[in-house]
């Protein structure tokens, strides 16, 4: 509108160059007409134009007035007031199956939950399951500290009367007698302990050890002192050979000598 | 100018008072709206043109609006409303397209 002296100098440019095929028929009429157009508000009855300027200014203010309403309501939460009815059923047939959808998504998602919840209270149980084996197997190998009721027993042997298999004999006794954890002097004895002659005595797991020996053991103390003095047994063969043994009972004995863990080289668990 | 102030005026006064839209008028003013903006870029273009004139241009505003709402009431009565106010959308934006283009072609010759 505010480009009115524009298409006089419009016109004369465009026309030469033709690129407007669904423009060509006004242009041709163009050039007579565009300058009585021009003139054509002086020659007309001012209060025609005057009105008619009115009424375009009415239509466009309602165009106006009704682009933004329009926008308005648009631009509203609730935009299906304005729905029509069979829009309306399938947009409800549509929230409909979307419930459903929904619905059968929070079952799964519900039992998906079910699910991590039992296999976590299943994990708490396999692993508190797992450490008390570990537990077990540590005490069992020698690889933890141990302490319990159990004996003391101080053992000299003045006169080296005493061989590897004599020594061995005590362990084994109290092993019998249900010892669960035995050190013999600073070694912890665990299932590959071995006893071995030597010119200058006897070692025990290539630690040399001598007279007097302290051995400890966890076990129920009035047993393993009763397999001790048996007849025939370790009292008697200490004896036998000018030595001394004392036993004492204790309710807490402590032991911590301990063993490296072994790593099986060869051996693999079958089953896991 | 005076035609593009009308229009502000009745934006800001559609903005101002923010009526609610008469639940029986709401299908139809979307509709009108498109084919009264066709007949002002239809209006623009003949100004352009050197053409314009005012007793044209406010009967086609009108009838565009008065025959778009018509066509979409009769496609409600007919139970494909949907379907032809598609129909009523698609070819005033067409109009509107070609109107624009024209417009463009004025303006920057290109």
């Amino acid at each position: 509108m505010t480009d009115e002296p524009r298409p006089p100098i419009d016109r004369p440019e465009q026309l030469p160059d033709e690129q407007l095929p669904d423009e060509q028929l006004p242009e041709e009429q163009l050039p007579d007409e565009q300058l009585p157009e021009e003139q054509l508000p002086a020659r007309r009855p001012r209060g025609l134009n005057r009105g008619a300027t009115v009424l375009i200014g009415i239509l466009l203010a309602a165009l106006g007035f009704g682009l933004a309403v329009q926008l308005q309501s648009n631009s509203k939460t609730d935009s299906l007031a304005g729905d029509r009815e069979d829009d309306l059923v399938r947009i409800l047939d549509d929230q409909n199956s979307r419930i459903e959808r929904l619905q059968s998504e929070l079952a799964d998602l519900q039992s998906a939950k079910q699910k991590l919840s039992d296999s976590r209270n299943g994990t708490a149980a396999a692993r508190s399951e797992a450490q008390r084996q570990a537990d077990a197997l540590a005490v069992l190998t020698g690889t933890a500290p141990a302490h319990g009721p159990g004996v003391v027993i101080q053992l000299s042997d003045p006169q080296h009367g005493l061989h590897a298999e004599d020594l061995l004999d005590v362990v084994e006794e109290l092993r019998g007698a249900g010892a669960e954890v035995i050190q013999f002097g600073p070694v912890r004895i665990g299932t590959s302990s071995a006893f071995t002659d030597q010119a200058d005595g006897v070692t025990l797991d290539s630690e040399a050890i001598g007279s007097p020996y302290t051995i400890k053991a966890i076990g129920d103390p009035s047993t393993l002192n009763t397999a001790l003095n048996i007849t025939g047994g370790v009292v008697n063969t200490v004896h036998s050979v000018g030595g001394d043994i004392t036993i004492q009972q204790s309710q807490s004995v402590s032991i911590t000598a301990l063993r490296d863990n072994p790593t099986p080289k060869y051996a693999t668990p079958v089953g896991k | 100018m005076i035609a593009a102030i009308a229009l502000v005026i009745g934006v800001i006064l559609g903005i101002v008072f923010r009526p609610t839209v008469p639940l029986w008028i709401e299908p139809y003013l979307p509709i009108a709206v498109v084919a009264a903006l066709d007949a002002v870029f239809g209006g623009i273009r003949a100004r352009l043109d050197g053409i314009f004139d005012a007793k044209v241009f406010v009967v086609s505003f009108i009838s565009n609006v008065l025959v778009a709402a018509l066509i979409v009431f009769m496609g409600d009565k007919l139970g494909v409303g949907g379907q032809l106010s598609t129909a009523v959308v698609v070819v005033l934006g067409i109009r509107i397209f070609g109107n624009a283009a024209a417009i463009r072609r004025h303006l920057f010759r290109a």
